[in-house]
C-alpha cells in the first residue's frame, strides 16, 4: 500500500517541481528586472487577482468548459464515425482526404466572424471552434488505427468464415483503440483552444470574453488569471483523458509502468 | 495409395492453377496441382521458398479462388472461408488486447454453431481452451497477455486457437519456423499428440524436411515457380514417432532421398 503511494508521489513529484521552478523564475525574473505588472504580472499578483475576481472567474470558466466539452464530445462522435469509415474504404478516404485536409488548413479564428453571421453572438460559435480543431486529429487517429491492421490478422478472422462487421468488431475496433486515445489527449487541449479563441471575438461569456474585458480595462493580471485558469482546466482534462487511456488499453502499453 | 481400406476424400485439388497479378507482373504461383488428401491424413508440403506451398493452403481455406481447376471439400467445391477449418501461420497472430484464453476462444465467437450458444456456454467453452491449454503445457498461463508468453508459447496458443472448433481440417503455414530448435522439434510431439488424439485432416506447409517426415503420413515435393507437385513420398514409419526416433537409419532415409529431389528441383 505504501509502495504504491509512494511510487505515485514519485511520478508526480517532477512534473511539480518544474511547474515551481517555472513559477518561480517568472517571479523572482519579474523583480529582478522590474518588469511593469501592466506588460506581464508576476504569478503572485495572478494569484491575487484571481483571488480577488473569484466570483467573477468561475461562471466564466464554467461556460468555457461546458463549449468544450461539448464541442469535443461532437469532434468524438463524428470523428470515429468518420475515422471508421476512411479507414475502411480506400475509395472513401482518397475521396474525402482532400477536402478534410483543405477543411483543415482553415484557419480556425477565421471562421470566427462566419460563425457569428451565422449563429450570432454566443455558445454556439465557441462549440463549433471547439469541435472543428479536435475533429480532424481524432478521425485522422482513428483511421490510421483501422488502416493499419495485419492483413494476417484479417486472415486469422477471415479463415474462420467471419463477415466484415465481425472482423470490425473483433479486430478493427480494438485494434483502432490505442490510436483514438491518443488522439483524444491532443484534441482535448486543441478543444479549449478553439473555444477562448471563439469566446475572445464572439461571445459575452466565457474566460476569453472576461480576457477580452479585462485588457480593455487595463487589468492586466486578471488576464493573466484567466489564462491560468485555461491552462489548469486543460492540464485537469489531459491527466484524465491520460489515465483513461492507461486503463482501457493498457495492453498497448505492455506494462511499462 | 487406393487400397480399398483408403479413408473418404476430405480434401481434392483438381488440375488447380493460380495465376495473379502483382505489381503489374502476372505471377505463375500453381500449375496444375492435383492432390487428394483422406481424412484423417497428415500430409507435409515441401519446397523452396516462394514456391507457391501457401496458396495452397489459401485455396484450400477459400481465402482465394483458383484461377482454373477445382477445390472440393468432402466432395463440395469451396466457394469462399470455410468453417470446418482451423490455420496456424509462420506468426503466432495472437491479438494482442486479448488474454490467451480469449486468444483461443477467438474462433468459438466466430464460428455457428458455437458462435449463436458462446454467452449460454461460455463456462463450457473455457473448460473446453483450459483443457486444450493443458494439452500444450501452458498451464497457468490462461489469463496473460501475449507479450508475457515467449514466441514458443505464443505458437502453442495460437495451435490451441486453430484446434478449439475441433475443425475437420487443420491447415499449417510453417508454424515452426520462427522457433528455436529445441521449441520446434518439442511442439512437433505436443503437434504429433493433439493429431493422434483429434484425428483431423492436416496440411503441413514446411520447409524442414525432418519436420515433414516426423509428423506426416505423406510428404509432397513441389518446384520452383510455377508450383507443381513433383514428388510423393509416403512415410512408413511407426507411431508414435519419438525425438530419438529421428537418429535412426530409416528416418534418415526418408529425409535424405527427399532431400536429393529438393536438390534436383533448385538445380
Amino acid at each position: 500500500m505504501n509502495d504504491a503511494l509512494s511510487k505515485r508521489f514519485r511520478t508526480l513529484l517532477p512534473p511539480l517541481i518544474t511547474i515551481v521552478l517555472f513559477l518561480l523564475i517568472w517571479e523572482v525574473g519579474c523583480l529582478v528586472l522590474g518588469i511593469d505588472e501592466f506588460v506581464l504580472p508576476r504569478p503572485t499578483a495572478t494569484l491575487a487577482a484571481y483571488q480577488k475576481w473569484q466570483s467573477a472567474i468561475w461562471p466564466n470558466a464554467w461556460q468555457t468548459l461546458f463549449t468544450t466539452l461539448v464541442g469535443f464530445g461532437l469532434a468524438i462522435l463524428l470523428g470515429v464515425g468518420l475515422g471508421m469509415l476512411i479507414g475502411y474504404s480506400a475509395l472513401l478516404y482518397s475521396a474525402l482526404y482532400p477536402l478534410l485536409i483543405g477543411f483543415n488548413s482553415v484557419p480556425k479564428a477565421a471562421l470566427v466572424p462566419v460563425f457569428v453571421i451565422w449563429f450570432g453572438i454566443g455558445t454556439m460559435p465557441a462549440i463549433l471552434i471547439a469541435f472543428l480543431i479536435a475533429f480532424f486529429p481524432i478521425a485522422v487517429n482513428v483511421a490510421t488505427g483501422v488502416a493499419t491492421v495485419e492483413p494476417e490478422m484479417r486472415d486469422v478472422l477471415r479463415s474462420l468464415g467471419a463477415s466484415g462487421f465481425d472482423l470490425f468488431r473483433k479486430v478493427g475496433f480494438p485494434r483502432a483503440m490505442p490510436y483514438f486515445f491518443a488522439s483524444l489527449k491532443v484534441a482535448i487541449t486543441l478543444s479549449f483552444v478553439g473555444s477562448v479563441i471563439a469566446e475572445l471575438g464572439a461571445s459575452n461569456r466565457g474566460i476569453g470574453n472576461m480576457m477580452v474585458i479585462a485588457s480593455s480595462r487595463f487589468e492586466v493580471p486578471l488576464v493573466f488569471a484567466g489564462l491560468m485558469v485555461v491552462a489548469v482546466m486543460g492540464i485537469v482534462l489531459y491527466a484524465i483523458f491520460a489515465l483513461l487511456e492507461r486503463r482501457m488499453v493498457a495492453w498497448a502499453y505492455r506494462g511499462g509502468t | 495409395m487406393n487400397k480399398p481400406t483408403a479413408p473418404p476424400v476430405c480434401v481434392d485439388l483438381q488440375h488447380v492453377s493460380l495465376r495473379y497479378v502483382s505489381s503489374g507482373r502476372e505471377v505463375h504461383a500453381l500449375e496444375d496441382v492435383s492432390l487428394s488428401i483422406g481424412q484423417g491424413e497428415f500430409v507435409a508440403v515441401a519446397g523452396p521458398s516462394g514456391c507457391g506451398k501457401t496458396t495452397i493452403l489459401k485455396l484450400v481455406a477459400g481465402l482465394l479462388p483458383p484461377t482454373q481447376g477445382r477445390v472440393l471439400i468432402d466432395g463440395h467445391p469451396v466457394s469462399g472461408p470455410q468453417k470446418n477449418v482451423g490455420m496456424a501461420f509462420q506468426n503466432p497472430i495472437l491479438l494482442p488486447w486479448r488474454t490467451a484464453l480469449q486468444n483461443v476462444l477467438l474462433p468459438l465467437e466466430v464460428v455457428q454453431p458455437h458462435r449463436g450458444q458462446f454467452r449460454s456456454q461460455r463456462r463450457a467453452y473455457e473448460e473446453r481452451a483450459h483443457s486444450l491449454l493443458h494439452t500444450v503445457g501452458l498451464d497457468g498461463f490462461a489469463d496473460k497477455p501475449p507479450y508475457e508468453l515467449s514466441g514458443g508459447m505464443q505458437q502453442r496458443v495460437s495451435l490451441c486457437r486453430a484446434l478449439i472448433h475441433e475443425p475437420e481440417i487443420l491447415l499449417l503455414d510453417e508454424p515452426f519456423a520462427a522457433l528455436d530448435a529445441f521449441t520446434r522439434e518439442e511442439l512437433w510431439s505436443v503437434l504429433q499428440a493433439l493429431w493422434t488424439e483429434r484425428r483431423c485432416t492436416v496440411i503441413l506447409v514446411t520447409h524442414d524436411l525432418r519436420e515433414a517426415v516426423f509428423l506426416a503420413t505423406r510428404v509432397h515435393i513441389m518446384s520452383k515457380r510455377p508450383g507443381r507437385l513433383i514428388h510423393e513420398t509416403l512415410i512408413d514409419l511407426p507411431r508414435p514417432r519419438a525425438l530419438e526416433d529421428t537418429f535412426k537409419p530409416e528416418f534418415v532415409d526418408y529425409v535424405h532421398s527427399i532431400y536429393g529431389r529438393i536438390g534436383q528441383v533448385r538445380a
